[in-house]
């Protein structure tokens, strides 16, 4: 392939790989489906690499040279034995100066980088709410516990054995702090740390439902039909099986897990579960130096 | 002699076999409950009990069992368990329908406990029972109904259970799975569950035309990486330039 129509080629490729860019960036914000947002992101790619291929193959000058290699024996101190690579810098001045449009060329590869970084921001508006409420949480003493739909939850839905996810009623539902898991154990069986005598009116436990490893939903719990023979109560994160010990509160028994899941105290007031007071400790992954306990 | 002999054996066997011919023809549910108590004695007494009283630290107490826990252990073959550590797993189930229905009436009559429950799928939602699995079912058994694992134990996959086994396991909650009270999933809540996982777990709709096991995104990543490593390589081999021998 001649150089000229090399060139060419090029540009094509790159204006191809832009508009792919571009079209990859029109589907997302038209709320096109994951197929469609990769194959624009594909051929954006592909035509980026396939322009690269050209251009190293046609369009930049290749001449063969060989780096001559300093000489390792000792010889006394003479270790001056670099090669003379002067002859190779003219060679690329000359392959440099051989290649015409050199404008549209730049300004083809600057449209389809501009394009491309483009396409690789927009996604970032899926990030979902912002996280500046890590750490705070909606629980304090008298907010009662109630189900996805704002139900407030009864006492006497959940049997011994079973569990549920319950919110702060009257709070917004959808940050870290907010979501509980509730579980039902023997009250005769708790083994509660120091400080927790009362936390767990009639066998109820809630702890925080984000893991303290990597914040994922704890959304596994065991329950022992017949203890003996069975694993031990407990909820199980299922990113990373770190498993909490409900009735030792949430301590972790296996798993990456550094730190138990905060226990929110409850009390019943007229058969409903009402918060007793705020979560233990702090609701979330351990990073930036949370290790508490 | 010879003749004699023949007909004494043939008395004998015959007289053998003809109370247990009475017994089985019985449709009787009090003479079921007791070729289940025999059964019982025979089956399950080494760990549950000569009476089903359970034996400590090995076996439960099936007093108050009821034939829910019963039809679902025995009629999924999770029970008889080899060793009383085990977790019991689906299996081909050890006892023909007579023997299950006498066992199932035994166990039952032990004690005043849940009865199987009835289920009618075509009066539940798909869309509610979608609701229900993802927040009661999905954290264990994997939103795709393929099940998974919690620490010590696995969940089963859902996929081809009766809508009857359904009911059972969520009432039971046999080994490890929490047990859902009517006050927490209502009937009409399991309806839905039985159908959504008739209509959707049983045959997933695979938009990619191939769900590799459905088992999340890890198969689908090692699909990719090794898709993509293929290509890279054929690539650099193609664009890499070889230095001639001299």
């Amino acid at each position: 392939m001649s150089r000229d129509r090399a060139e060419l080629l090029v540009i094509a490729l790159l204006l191809a790989a832009a508009a792919a860019a571009v079209g990859f960036v029109v589907a997302y914000l038209d709320g096109a489906d994951t197929q469609t947002l990769g194959i624009a992101g594909g051929i954006a790619f592909a035509g980026l690499a396939a322009a690269a291929i050209v251009a190293g193959a046609s369009v930049v000058r290749s001449l063969p040279s060989t780096e001559s290699r300093p000489d390792y024996s000792y010889e006394d101190d003479d270790f001056d034995g670099q090669g003379d690579v002067s002859g190779l810098r003219d060679d690329l001045a000359a392959g440099a100066d051989g290649i015409s449009r050199r404008k549209l060329l730049a300004g083809s590869a600057g449209l389809a980088g501009a394009a491309l970084g483009g396409a690789l921001v927009v996604p970032l508006a899926s990030l979902g709410p912002s996280t500046t409420a890590l750490t705070s949480s909606p629980w304090r003493s008298g907010v009662r516990l109630v189900d996805e739909n704002g139900v407030p939850v009864e006492s006497t839905v959940l049997q011994e054995g079973s569990f549920l996810t319950a919110f702060p009623g009257g709070a917004e539902a959808n940050t870290f702090g907010a979501p509980v898991v509730v579980v039902r154990v023997d009250p005769a069986g708790l083994e509660l740390p120091p400080g927790r005598e009362g936390w767990a009116p009639e066998g109820f436990l809630a702890f925080s439902k984000i893991c303290t490893h990597a914040g994922c939903a704890v959304n596994l719990y065991r329950s022992p039909l017949y203890e003996p023979t069975s694993p031990d109560p407990a909820l199980v994160c299922p990113c990373h099986y770190s498993t909490f010990d409900v009735r030792r509160g949430a301590e972790v028994v296996f798993g990456p897990a550094g730190r138990p899941l905060p226990q929110l105290p409850l009390r019943i007031e007229d058969g409903i579960l009402v918060a007793d007071g705020g979560l233990s400790g702090r609701v979330g992954p351990a990073w930036r130096g949370v290790r508490e306990q | 002699m010879r003749s004699a002999r023949l007909a004494t054996a043939l008395a004998i066997v015959t007289a053998a076999l003809a109370p247990a011919a009475t017994a089985s023809s019985t449709t009787d549910q009090a003479g079921r409950a007791d070729d289940g108590k025999a059964l019982f004695r025979e089956e399950c007494s080494s760990c549950h009990g000569f009476a089903g009283q359970g034996i400590d630290g090995v076996a439960p107490d099936l007093r108050g069992a009821g034939t829910a826990a019963a039809d679902f252990y025995l009629r999924t073959g999770r029970m008889p368990l080899a060793n009383p550590g085990d977790q019991p797993l689906r299996s081909k189930p050890r006892y023909d329908e007579e023997q299950l229905d006498a066992l199932i009436d035994y166990v039952g009559s032990l004690g005043r406990g849940p009865a199987v429950p009835s289920v009618d799928t075509a009066a539940g939602s798909v869309s509610r029972g979608q609701e229900l699995f993802t927040s009661s079912c999905s954290g264990c058994h994997a939103i795709s109904g393929v099940g998974g694992v919690a620490v010590g134990a696995y969940a089963p996959n859902l996929q081809g259970v009766t809508p009857t086994e359904v009911a059972e396991a969520i009432r039971v909650g046999p080994y490890v799975m929490p047990a859902f009270g009517r006050r927490q999933l209502s009937d009409a809540d399991v309806n839905s569950i039985a159908r959504y996982i008739e209509a959707v777990v049983d045959s997933p709709d695979d938009p990619g035309g191939w769900g590799i096991g459905h088992i999340g995104p890890v198969p689908e990543g090692m699909v990719a990486w090794l898709l993509a490593a293929v290509t890279l390589i054929v690539i650099a081999m193609l664009i890499g330039e070889r230095r001639r021998r001299r």
